[in-house]
């Protein structure tokens, strides 16, 4: 093949590049609607955020630009390295990182800003790309499977230290990406169990969940069994279980809730139910047994980081999303004047710098986290459909891109993207519109600030660069 | 080669199945709800801070102690600002230019889109100017506080002070915001969150011109601020002035308690202040030199101080004997001087006697007895286990215990026992010889004059007390019901008989040391002590409880540097029990010489 200047003119995906200027030109313009001052009218005014997203805008393009030169080879010779720097910087930021906002998040040099969590998504796709792409790789085996999990802990951890939940949340899209790399279709279903069951524990109270997933089990595996008659001595013995427990604890010196009581009968009843299972070395039973437990520690652990490791507002914003508890002057104000915003946009908007709700009612990080405000006010539905669509094509668009890659280190880091993205997307917008719970976690191209722009242009342009050179690597 | 290539076909699904539930979303809230479209043309809510009226404190009379006075703050929110007239802002603000800026600046610092002070506590002319002339300064309202006032300037020590909240306190408890004013000692501390109150919150639908045109959704989401619970002390505000007249110009303290409810009546620390110094733009001022005066009038004496007893530790010691059985009310002992000092009186021909003359030689055999039971052969062992069982007993008494009555930082005043002799002598190497000043009340026992009126307490009811409390009612509530517990000493009640006799004939009869308290008619039983100070002129003590039978009040006094007890604190506790019980004072010159007195100028004449 040939591999010269001339052929990543031709090569290279076009519609993407525009999309992406189509975006962060849309993005910028909102910027300068939602923090517009009419003291400062020019929109390079760069004492004004709007002036300085231009400044961070005008870098994007330049690093773009850089990344489209180098060879493409380069990417996957050094994710691993990547990978490690971009993960010294996470440690670093936790040493010397300057805290905001409640995290120690952001590296202070000179005026600007950086956020290195931004980056090290790009980082932990390429990592995984160089791994997945290996020619013994697959999910099947143990080890494979475990260390594909081992590169998304580490950025997760360590931005969990900071403490930023938004973002450490970000890498369980990439479960999305080792399904298509031929993760068991079991795992997206376990997964979707566990975030089904989390929210389940938060709504129904533990005790009656516990009881419930008790008599589910017993049913089922009874229907299973055709054995309706032991079906009833089954619940016979697990309400005697619990009645004991709470017999003992009752009798017991200390106060103790009905919650501990009910946890320790249904383990009780499970392990005896196990127990029984290894003597009749009935397999079925000893799979339900430990399923059991399972879920009943599972719902005890959600409810226990749910009150003792979550901060308040953070179990305030994922209950006021749950319904749980409504307070729409303390957690749930900023997520209501952010509903008011969006919907007193109506169908057409109210006209660019109209926005008054944006402007004098100050939705908190109406340029950042909140931009999506702006957006839905002043260009109305039309406007909000017509953002969701590019993001939609521009999604769409590079599944599409990666599906075609002959090398599967650019269709894994192609997905990656695309999922991260996905991910970004709609926990934000679903935010502002009171389907998700508000983390904070940046809208691509849209939301004010240099290091979330920067991380997904090198993010989106190294594998533009990878797809240009699609027909050269066989790996 | 890729076997898992049509898995892509339900990834797309899932993606464009978000993206549609997203759409259907925006077109819920964007289109069909009309909800959000009532507001379009509003521009700007404004959230006001309702603060709720703190609660009052009334004393046991319902008489008002402490109430509220109202204050304007000046608010800023800095992105609301637009230009406006500088200068004739600043000439009616009375404030200048850099003034103006630092301010500013200070807001900007703390948020750009949240209200924060620009000026607190405005004059009422200033107050009157901006209620005419706020819509010139977009971005500046007025927020109506309340502060603290007191009708009567007493008891200062037991309602404390409110301030500012500090950063600190901000990040422990989320209900308060800067600015905001919370309990910083005593009653106010304690009971803050009872005082406090529940904030609310009005929203305002402000034009360009910042003029408020409305509440926000008919209110729906505006909160009503609850009021804070208002408190009955079990303070008497006529004992508790009496008291603290009396004491000008004294340092001491003198502690009322009620025997039958352990309900403090009065509790005087002098020199005091005028709680309303505290309040407003002054306080930091004043509270600078009132932190900084010589004789601590910040300090409150009757819980924090801790003095030796003196001679009124002889009831615990007989107490004691009788109840371990080393004398009995008709022990008779010679007042053998060379023992330890004393005084000339008759002979103590029992044990009332030698309480009612306060005889040092009878109390140092007591106490010998009590120390070296002869358990053990050698002096030493015997001493360490006697005074065990001393400890356990006058512990039981209330000394060396921490009493919960309603404010901060009370002291729990020291008990020696045989650990802490160990250290100073090393063990096996002390016996009672080292350690007889104990007997009478010197040495080493520090006790606070609020643990000597709950000991009288005992006394007069004969073996129980209740923990001494300041605060009796919360809204009409009683008060927790641990306020509400007899707790009973392991004393016999028939030990305590001889006690109150020997107390009642040092008042009323001849001989007896506290002969100035007499009353006729009152039935005063009481005890004088005498506590020697290395610094200068003895500390004046003084415990006593009236009637003798169903006593209405336990008391102590204690006066720094006045010399004997009977001579300025027994006066003194008369006069407290007689305007207490009978609301006048009979004894005319006893109250005017406790009135002229100034024994501060005593002390300094003497250093």
């Amino acid at each position: 093949m040939r591999a010269h200047r001339g052929s990543i003119i031709r090569n290279i995906d076009w519609i993407s590049i525009i999309i992406y200027l189509i975006l962060i030109i849309a993005g910028w313009i909102n910027i300068y609607a939602a923090v517009y001052d009419e003291n400062h009218q020019s929109i390079f005014d760069i004492s004004m955020r709007y002036g300085k997203q231009l400044i961070w805008i005008s870098a994007a393009v330049f690093i773009a630009s850089v990344l489209l030169i180098i060879d493409s080879k380069f990417y996957s010779a050094f994710s691993y390295i990547i990978y490690g720097l971009s993960m010294a910087s996470l440690i670093g930021v936790l040493i010397t990182g300057i805290v905001s906002h409640g995290a120690q998040s952001w590296f202070q040099i000179g005026n600007i800003r950086l956020q290195p969590a931004e980056f090290a998504k790009m980082a932990t796709a390429l990592a995984l790309a160089q791994y997945i792409s290996r020619d013994s790789f697959s999910f099947k085996n143990t080890k494979d499977f475990i260390l594909c999990f081992v590169i998304i802990s580490i950025p997760v951890i360590l931005i969990m230290l900071q403490p930023d939940v938004g973002s450490a949340l970000v890498y369980s899209s990439l479960i999305i990406m080792f399904y298509r790399e031929g993760l068991n279709g079991i795992w997206l279903l376990f997964f979707s169990t566990l975030i089904f069951l989390f929210i389940l524990s938060l709504i129904i109270s533990q005790t009656v969940l516990i009881i419930i997933i008790v008599i589910l089990t017993i049913i089922i595996y009874r229907i299973n069994t055709y054995k309706f008659k032991q079906t009833a001595y089954a619940i016979a013995a697990a309400v005697i279980i619990g009645l004991l427990s709470y017999g003992i604890l009752y009798f017991s010196d200390y106060s103790i809730n009905i919650n501990y009581i009910v946890f320790f009968a249904a383990l009780t009843y499970g392990f005896t139910g196990f127990v029984i299972a290894i003597f009749k070395r009935n397999k079925t039973l000893r799979i339900f047994a430990s399923i059991m437990i399972l879920a009943v520690l599972y719902v005890m652990l959600v409810n226990y980081f749910y009150n003792n490791i979550l901060k308040e507002h953070q179990q305030h914003r994922i209950s006021e999303v749950l319904g749980i508890e409504t307070d729409p002057l303390g957690t749930g104000y900023n997520v209501n004047q952010s509903k008011i915003a969006i919907g007193s946009g109506g169908f057409g908007g109210k006209g660019f710098l109209n926005g008054t709700q944006t402007k004098y009612n100050f939705v908190p990080e109406q340029d950042t986290d909140f931009i999506f405000c702006t957006i839905g006010e002043e260009w109305g539905f039309v406007g909000a459909f017509l953002v969701l669509l590019t993001f939609l094509v521009l999604i769409l668009r590079i599944i599409w891109l990666a599906e075609r890659q002959r090398s599967v280190f650019s269709r894994v880091y192609g997905y990656s993207l695309a999922v991260v993205f996905f991910f970004h997307v709609i926990i934000n917008i679903g935010m502002t519109i009171g389907i998700m719970p508000v983390i904070g976690i940046p809208l691509p191209f849209f939301s004010y600030g240099g290091s979330s722009l920067w991380a997904f242009t090198i993010f989106l342009f190294i594998f533009l660069r990878l797809d240009a050179n699609r027909l050269e690597i066989f790996r | 080669m890729d076997i898992y290539n049509r898995r892509k076909y339900l990834i797309i699904a899932i993606i464009i199945a978000v993206f549609v539930l997203i759409v259907l979303r925006l077109i819920q809230l964007q289109i069909f709800d009309p909800t959000y479209k009532i507001y379009a043309d509003n521009n700007s809510q404004r959230r006001i801070i309702q603060y709720p009226p703190r609660g009052l404190m009334y004393d046991r009379n319902g008489k008002l102690l402490v109430c509220n006075q109202i204050a304007y703050d000046l608010m800023i929110i800095p992105r609301q600002m637009s230009s406006f007239d500088t200068t004739s802002f600043l000439k009616d603000m009375q404030i200048d230019k850099n003034d103006f800026l630092e301010r500013l600046q200070k807001a900007k610092q703390y948020s750009y889109y949240r209200p924060s002070e620009f000026y607190k506590q405005m004059s009422k002319e200033q107050y009157a100017y901006f209620q005419e002339h706020l819509y010139k300064y977009h971005g500046f309202y007025v927020q109506a506080r309340s502060l603290r006032e007191y009708p009567i300037a007493i008891a200062a020590h037991i309602v404390g002070d409110v301030g500012e909240v500090n950063t600190e306190m901000i990040n422990n408890d989320k209900y308060y915001t800067i600015g905001d004013y919370a309990g910083k000692s005593g009653i106010e501390l304690t009971f803050e969150k009872y005082l406090r109150g529940e904030k609310g919150v009005k929203i305002y639908l402000v034009d360009v011109h910042n003029r408020i045109q409305g509440s926000y959704m008919n209110g729906e989401y505006d909160t009503l601020a609850i009021p804070g619970k208002n408190l009955e002390l079990s303070i008497d505000a006529n004992l508790q002035e009496y008291g603290e007249i009396l004491m000008r110009n004294k340092i001491g303290s003198i502690v009322a308690i009620e025997p039958s409810s352990g309900e403090i009546l009065a509790m005087v620390s002098s020199p005091t202040y005028d709680p309303n110094l505290m309040v407003g733009r002054q306080r930091g001022y004043n509270y600078d030199s009132l932190l900084n005066h010589k004789d601590l009038p910040l300090y409150n004496r009757a819980v924090t101080a801790a003095y030796p007893p003196g001679s009124i530790f002889k009831m615990a010691m007989a107490l004691i004997g009788l109840q371990e059985q080393v004398i009995s009310e008709y022990t008779s002992l010679p007042c053998d001087k060379n023992l330890v000092g004393c005084h000339g009186h008759p002979p103590n021909s029992n044990l009332m006697r030698a309480i009612q003359y306060s005889c040092n030689p009878y109390f140092y055999v007591v106490g010998k007895r009590i120390i070296q039971q002869g358990k053990e052969t050698s002096i030493f062992r015997d001493s360490r286990i006697g005074l065990e069982i001393w400890k356990k007993n006058i512990v039981s008494l209330g000394f060396e215990q921490k009493f919960e009555i309603g404010i901060p930082s009370v002291y729990t005043g020291f008990i020696p026992g045989p650990d802490y002799y160990d250290k100073i002598y090393g063990k096996h190497r002390w016996a009672y010889s080292t350690i007889y000043s104990l007997s009478i009340g010197q040495g080493e026992v520090l006790v606070t004059p609020l643990q000597m009126a709950n000991f009288t307490a005992i006394i007069a009811n004969r073996g129980f007390y209740y923990m001494p409390h300041l605060v009796k009612k919360i809204d009409d509530k009683l008060v927790e019901a641990k306020y509400r517990q007899k707790i009973i000493t392991p004393f016999e009640k028939d030990c305590f008989e001889p006690l109150v006799e020997g107390m009642y004939a040092a008042v009323n009869e001849d001989f007896g040391t506290g002969g100035l308290a007499r009353v006729k008619g009152l039935d005063i039983c009481g005890k004088t002590g005498t506590a020697q100070n290395p610094h200068g002129e003895d500390h004046s003590i003084f415990i006593a409880f009236a009637p003798k039978e169903n006593p209405k009040i336990a008391i102590a006094v204690y006066v720094e540097n006045a010399g004997f007890g009977g001579v300025w604190a027994a006066p003194i506790a008369s006069v407290m029990i007689e305007k207490y019980l009978t609301d006048t004072v009979t004894n005319k010159w006893s109250e005017k010489r406790i009135l002229d007195a100034n024994l501060i100028e005593n002390e300094s004449t003497q250093r």
